[in-house]
């Protein structure tokens, strides 16, 4: 029998090398007549350690890492490909204590399954959800959705239940089940890691919002700098066609759902909801006022359940194992697990899903190993580009939606941006502002115009030009922003740039830490 | 003429793809990738197919940082400038490249910044046209690029 060897697929994995360490794996092989199968699995997650090659031993998957071409000869020296040791050699896969201490729900098959083989997916219980609900009422998968607890992974952590049934209440001859998958936020890799380590699993939890209320075409809006992950769903969901998996009609159930994957083109507002309907409809991606919901009137005017990726494909366990079971891992409102993504300046960086209510400092130090230039660890954001920037005193608190939420912070899809002492916090305001500048659609004035006059202000406190009556004027705009801005993009803005004046007031040039607090709110 | 052949390509692109609901997108992805770029002869001939005003392409197509307008240089080097390269030297290495394309020849190579390629844990990212690459130091800045100079 071949020996099976994983070398992931993973853009984190390509980045590093991946290809060519697959490539020269094939050829010392061949050279030394030595019969391999290659499996490029997703990642593991356990990035730091990307590329990481397994190789599947009588006592499991054992690992090797990081990787490069210079080392594939040696590891065959050493007889890697029945397990071997060599210096690279990190033992048993499952029993290293970053992957050994996760709570795998959504992310179970990712890395370990061959991501485009639907004969991989079902052996690994994939699609038990769907042959469940399709013994269901529409009704019925609505309420274990809503059992489940599950809220909108995407960041505005809305039940995603209560937004299913309002799609089902609303009558209309055809509706669409959207998937957003523009991940555009700095520190989240969670929807590129589940679209190119799993994409069955994405495709099944769509395949079921459409059962559950009664719609026929779902579209995956990925972004353009994922070309890695279109390319996997697209395979996949031809794989899943042919297959009776999606059509005309699923599984022979007289029911039909099509499913087709949309290039976006670069612009971050895209990412929230009524922007992405619109640049899913061809046109510039402009906020859309709410009423009405999409729910009610989304794409093409028609109701339309519009999630996050990870929400999506995490529907296919609860329906699997029952909402019981799923509602069984979390703390208060906030239920099941998060893929939470450590990120930037850290040590041991990836994929750590586990369930609401660790904390940071656990998930920064047990799992990070701390910063990755060995100095001390300043700020974390929390939540993406619009997330706060929290000081050490914050790291104990759980990560829990209303947690953060009291802490004037956001939990939101769970990306985690570590800076070390060198970070100058007045720099990362200037940045947010800076940002929401480029990035804002310019329909509301608060944020179109707001964004501008936030980096010019942001440039005088810098350059230590009047700095009181700047910081004054700093937290005016943010206020304007906060409170007038039409969606997220310029209404959290001010989160990043006040928790950094409010925390790291120092870095604003503020020398007495009393006179930088203000009320945050105001 | 090289003028009158892209019309014949979009013409193709537009029939293959005009009939689909929200067909505007779609279409310009395929004229950027089979042109290189979106030709603005191109926006009269698009909005004719789409029954939409010169107007409405012209916005689409300058609302999206993806889609340009001129003809693409040889090599597009994108260097990730968000948070989380930002944490690991992102500006620094910004910096270098700049001072490193400044002597090759114009049209060779443009410098872009790109905001997140989700490489966030393997950071400061870059994408050299469709290749990634991750943990980008100076040394393997200028590594890539030499390498990209043997390729052109």
């Amino acid at each position: 029998m071949s020996i099976r060897i994983f070398v992931p697929r993973d853009s984190a994995a390509l980045a590093l090398g991946a290809d060519a360490v697959a490539h020269r794996i094939l050829a010392e092989a061949a050279r030394r007549k030595i019969e391999v199968s290659l499996v490029r699995n997703g990642s593991r997650g356990m990035l730091w350690l990307e590329p990481l090659v397994e190789v599947q031993t009588a006592a499991g998957r054992v690992a090797y890492g990081p990787v490069s071409i210079e080392d594939v000869s040696a590891l065959f020296d050493a007889n890697f490909h029945n397990g071997g040791k060599h210096t690279l050699s990190l033992g048993l896969t499952e029993e290293l204590a970053y992957l050994k201490k996760q709570e795998r729900l959504t992310f179970a098959r990712v890395g370990i399954t061959d991501p485009v083989s639907l004969d991989d997916y079902v052996s690994h219980e994939g699609y038990q959800g769907l042959r469940k609900a399709l013994k269901m009422t529409d009704a019925a998968i609505v309420q274990q959705v809503t059992e489940s607890g599950l809220r909108g992974r995407g960041g505005a952590a809305f039940p995603t239940g209560i937004k299913w049934q309002t799609v089902l209440n609303t009558p209309a001859a055809q509706k669409h089940i959207v998937c957003n998958a523009d991940e555009g936020d700095s520190g989240t890799f969670a929807d590129r890691m589940l679209m190119e380590g799993d994409p069955y699993v994405l495709i099944e939890g769509m395949t079921i919002a459409a059962l559950a209320v009664g719609a026929t075409q779902g579209y995956i809006y990925v972004r353009s700098e994922y070309p890695h992950a279109i390319k996997v769903l697209n395979e996949a969901i031809d794989i899943a066609r042919n297959a009776g998996y999606l059509g005309l009609n699923v599984l022979n159930s007289g029911k039909g759902f099509e499913l087709e994957v949309r290039k976006a083109a670069g612009a971050y507002v895209c990412g929230e909801e009524t922007a992405l309907l619109e640049s899913l409809e061809g046109k510039r991606g402009i906020v859309r006022a709410k009423p009405p919901l999409p729910a009610i009137s989304g794409l093409f005017g028609k109701p339309t359940v519009i999630n996050n990726v990870i929400s999506l494909a995490s529907v296919p366990i609860i329906l699997a194992k029952g909402a019981a079971y799923y509602k069984d891992y979390g703390m208060g409102r906030s239920r099941g697990t998060l893929p939470f993504q450590l990120a930037g300046n850290i040590k041991q960086g990836g994929l750590i899903e586990k369930a609401f209510g660790i904390t940071l400092r656990e998930l920064l130090y047990d799992y990070g190993g701390g910063s990755a230039s060995g100095r001390k660890i300043k700020a974390v954001q929390v939540g993406g580009p619009l997330g706060s920037y929290l000081p050490e005193s914050q790291w104990d608190t759980p990560l829990d939606y209303e947690a953060y939420t009291a802490l004037w912070a956001v939990l939101g899809h769970g990306g985690i941006v570590v800076h070390d002492d060198t970070a100058d916090l007045a720099r990362l305001a200037r940045y947010a502002m800076k940002f929401c500048a480029i990035e804002s659609c310019g329909k509301c004035t608060p944020c179109r115009i707001g964004a501008t006059r936030g980096v010019e202000v942001m440039d005088k406190i810098i350059a230590g030009q009047d700095r009181p009556a700047q910081i004054d004027l700093l937290r005016d705009l943010c206020d304007t922003m906060l409170n007038g801005s039409m969606c997220a993009m310029g209404g959290m803005t001010p989160y990043p740039v006040l928790s950094a004046l409010n925390h790291f007031p120092k870095d604003f040039g503020l020398v007495n830490k009393d006179t930088a607090k203000g009320d945050h709110h105001a | 003429m090289s003028l009158a052949y892209d019309h014949m390509q979009i013409a193709n692109i537009l029939s293959l793809q005009q009939s689909r609901p929200g067909a505007l997108l779609p279409i310009l992805h395929d004229i950027q990738d089979a042109l290189g770029y979106i030709p603005p002869d191109s926006v009269p001939q698009i909005a004719t197919a789409l029954n939409l005003s010169r107007a409405e392409v012209h916005g689409v197509i300058t609302f999206y940082h993806h889609f340009h307008t001129t003809p693409p240089a040889q090599h597009t080097i994108q260097i990730c400038c968000a948070e989380a390269c930002q944490s690991r030297g992102a500006e620094q290495l910004v910096a270098h490249a700049e001072k490193k394309l400044g002597g090759r020849k114009q049209g060779d190579c443009s410098l872009k910044p790109v905001y997140c390629l989700g490489l966030c844990a393997n950071s400061p990212a870059m994408m050299i046209d469709e290749e990634l690459h991750a943990h980008v130091t100076p040394e393997k800045f200028d590594r890539l690029l030499k390498h990209l100079g043997e390729n052109s």
